[in-house]
């Protein structure tokens, strides 16, 4: 699950983390009196969504007046914001955060995130912050310093004076900041169960240049530690959210909706993703990638020719179901009802295998709907190509 | 011969009075008469599928005998499970369980890796090598005892790939499920290494996906120490970036992880790799010829 920047923040500022003082505004008065809270004269107004880049992209501006607060928050609310992160069609702005100014004399970047091949907790910073840390990583490799928590001894204070001396943050004026600040990011990554915990930038602030901040922070939690992060939970913006793929999600589905005109439906993640492949291999455009899990039971199908069919660029659809233990007569039964159920138009073409599979073939033939039998995987790729090609 | 596991095993189900794990554990009885016990904390003495039922994994191996466990736990337990099974020294634990937090297997990782236990999954269909014995969810039928051993991220797409080299004769010595999470136990080159040293294993059938680098390290890997034909397929090409693809491991992110660069690396390291999931069994067959 992604957060929202001020959300962040705001759990960062919980855990005793030096952060700005700021407020969220979801409207442009709200912005205004968010702004008078402030200790500084002048104010940052951020548009929240969840992606980067939102600096470049106009999202981010420092206004120097209530009015032009405002003015800046009207500009930006209930518009679509693109950035290099988001689709062309952009996120729309719900929420502002409003912010105190600061006076950066130096930036860096600092990230907590898991490194699968380890695996571990690795800190990631770099004295170039406040840069897109992808183009630091690959045009100055040796500008990104690394160092990943042996999961057994957890952060031992070595990890944090190896950081502070290769950053330039030793002595007694940074390094007890930045070492308090690095137990406190991952105190919090643990607690919470967090995937990445990105700060960019942390700043070297204040009238001597030696208070350090946090002016940026990104934080993606673990979907499969949600059962024990309740918490986390009432900080979801579902209106960032796909809204069929939380809607297919209810069902025990996992759908994502792509630019294509061929509906696949799959059990199996790897076999979904092939499914796709397989689709394009054949010249054909899937329209979306659909797991119905390792089993598929008749309302899974049910519920998942509905939600593809309900993208209105379909125009075939692939069904590729691996049964094994799954019982294809019950999974053709399933879809029989669901096609009378729902008068589908789109041709479908099935491709199944499994136990009883050819009861549940001889089924889908006798049952007078638009059903296309296929042999096998190329097949049915093959033939739903066909389909789709000859509807558009 | 076969790796991991064959005729002469001996498993026992952590879980085994759960929906899933007696529906799976009662398939591969019917496979195989490999199980023998099962265990749940509260539940010591009873008798399951005409297995005997224990409070513990160290009282279930003193017991049976058995050196390799099935976990079928729910997410929530399901570190603490593995755990207990290193602890009792487990040669092979198989974790089949969706959905365990990562933090937790992180901590699973840094045991596991002082033990001597070998862990396959989590997030996965099992191990079997046909004919011999079965520790899974897979279909046995979809399997024929033969030469072709599979070692895949996937369950579904798998069975995909045992079907086509069914279908074409050569059949499978041992068949593989590594897992879909970011954190597995046991990972390609590992079992490479194992179906390289293994007579009976004439050719490696390699699944990966999108996400991670182990394509990557597996495709160095090969290089060097595999002379053994190896086919391979990399899911997830027309996948979009930062989604997650169904497995929790399945992501394209940081730029980091696409399909493109492990089919290339995999390429460059002399392994056939198919363009199309249908072509996996007959590009095979054509190594083999």
């Amino acid at each position: 699950m992604n957060m929202h920047e001020y959300q962040a923040k705001e759990l960062l500022r919980q855990c005793g983390v030096p952060v700005p003082m700021g407020f969220p505004a979801f409207s442009a008065t709200a912005a205004e009196f968010a702004m008078l809270r402030l200790p500084t004269a002048t104010a940052v107004v951020k548009a929240q969504i969840h992606a980067g880049g939102r600096g470049k992209a106009g999202g981010v501006k420092v206004v120097k007046s209530l009015s032009e607060c405002r003015a800046v928050a009207e500009s930006l609310l209930g518009k679509p914001l693109i950035t290099p992160q988001t689709d062309s069609k952009g996120k729309v702005v719900n929420r502002l955060y409003i912010e105190e100014t600061a006076n950066i004399a130096k930036e860096f970047y600092l990230a907590l995130l898991l490194d699968r091949s380890l695996p571990a907790i690795t800190v990631v910073a770099s004295t170039q912050g406040g840069m897109d840390i992808e183009e630091v990583a690959a045009k100055t490799p040796d500008q990104i310093i690394k160092v990943a928590i042996d999961p057994s001894i957890g952060l031992q204070d070595f990890y944090l004076h190896r950081l502070s001396i290769a950053l330039g943050l030793q002595g007694t004026v940074h390094a007890p900041q930045f070492h308090a600040l690095l137990r406190q990011l991952y105190a919090l990554f643990l607690q919470y169960d967090l995937s990445l915990l990105e700060i960019n930038p942390l700043a070297l602030v204040g009238e001597n240049g030696d208070k350090l901040l946090v002016l940026d922070s990104k934080i993606t939690s673990d979907d499969n530690a949600t059962y024990r992060q309740q918490e986390l939970q009432s900080l979801r913006d579902f209106a960032e959210e796909d809204a069929r793929e939380l809607e297919a999600a209810k069902f025990g589905l996992s759908y994502i909706c792509l630019a294509g005109n061929i509906g696949c439906l799959v059990n199996g993640a790897g076999l979904a993703m092939a499914t796709m492949d397989i689709v394009k291999h054949y010249g054909g455009q899937p329209s979306n990638f659909l797991d119905m899990g390792g089993g598929a039971s008749a309302e899974q199908i049910k519920q998942a020719v509905r939600i593809v069919l309900q993208d209105q660029s379909v125009q075939a659809i692939l069904i590729n179901i691996f049964g094994g233990i799954v019982r294809c007569d019950i999974v053709a039964d399933g879809l029989i009802t669901t096609v009378k159920e729902l008068g589908c138009q789109v041709p479908i073409v099935v491709r199944l295998e499994g136990t009883n599979v050819d009861a549940a073939r001889d089924m889908l033939q006798q049952s007078g709907l638009r059903f296309t039998l296929a042999e096998n995987m190329a097949d049915g790729a093959q033939k739903v190509v066909a389909a789709a090609n000859k509807a558009s | 011969m076969a790796i991991l596991i064959d005729e002469n095993t001996r498993v026992i189900t952590q879980g085994i009075t759960g929906r899933a794990g007696k529906f799976h554990t009662r398939l591969s009885q019917e496979y195989a008469p490999c199980m023998v016990g099962g265990v749940h904390p509260y539940k010591s003495g009873q008798t399951v599928l005409d297995l005997p039922v224990f409070g513990t994994v160290a009282a279930a191996r003193a017991a049976t005998g058995a050196t390799v466990s099935v976990i079928y736990v729910p997410p929530a337990a399901a570190a603490d499970a593995i755990i207990e099974a290193i602890d009792s020294e487990m040669e092979l634990i198989v974790c089949i369980t969706e959905g365990i937090p990562t933090l937790d297997m992180l901590r699973v990782n840094a045991i596991l890796r002082k033990s001597s236990s070998r862990l396959i999954g989590p997030n996965c269909p099992g191990v079997i090598s046909p004919g011999k014995c079965h520790v899974g969810i897979m279909p046995g039928y979809v399997h024929k005892q033969g030469c072709v051993g599979i070692i895949s991220r996937s369950g579904t797409l798998t069975y995909e790939a045992v079907w086509q080299t069914s279908n074409n004769g050569l059949g499978q010595s041992t068949c593989i499920g590594i897992g879909g999470d970011p954190i597995i136990g046991t990972d390609f080159v590992a079992l490479l290494e194992l179906f390289e040293r293994d007579d009976d294993t004439k050719g490696i059938v390699l699944i990966g996906e999108i996400g991670g680098e182990d394509e990557i390290i597996a495709a160095d890997y090969i290089k060097d120490n595999v002379s053994k034909p190896v086919v391979s397929f990399i899911a997830g090409q027309t996948a979009p970036r930062g989604k997650v693809m169904g497995h929790a491991g399945a992501v394209v992110a940081g730029g980091k992880g696409g399909a493109k660069e492990k089919m290339a690396a995999l390429a460059a390291a002399g392994v056939k790799v198919a363009n199309s999931p249908a072509e996996i069994g007959a590009l095979m067959a054509e190594v083999l010829s």
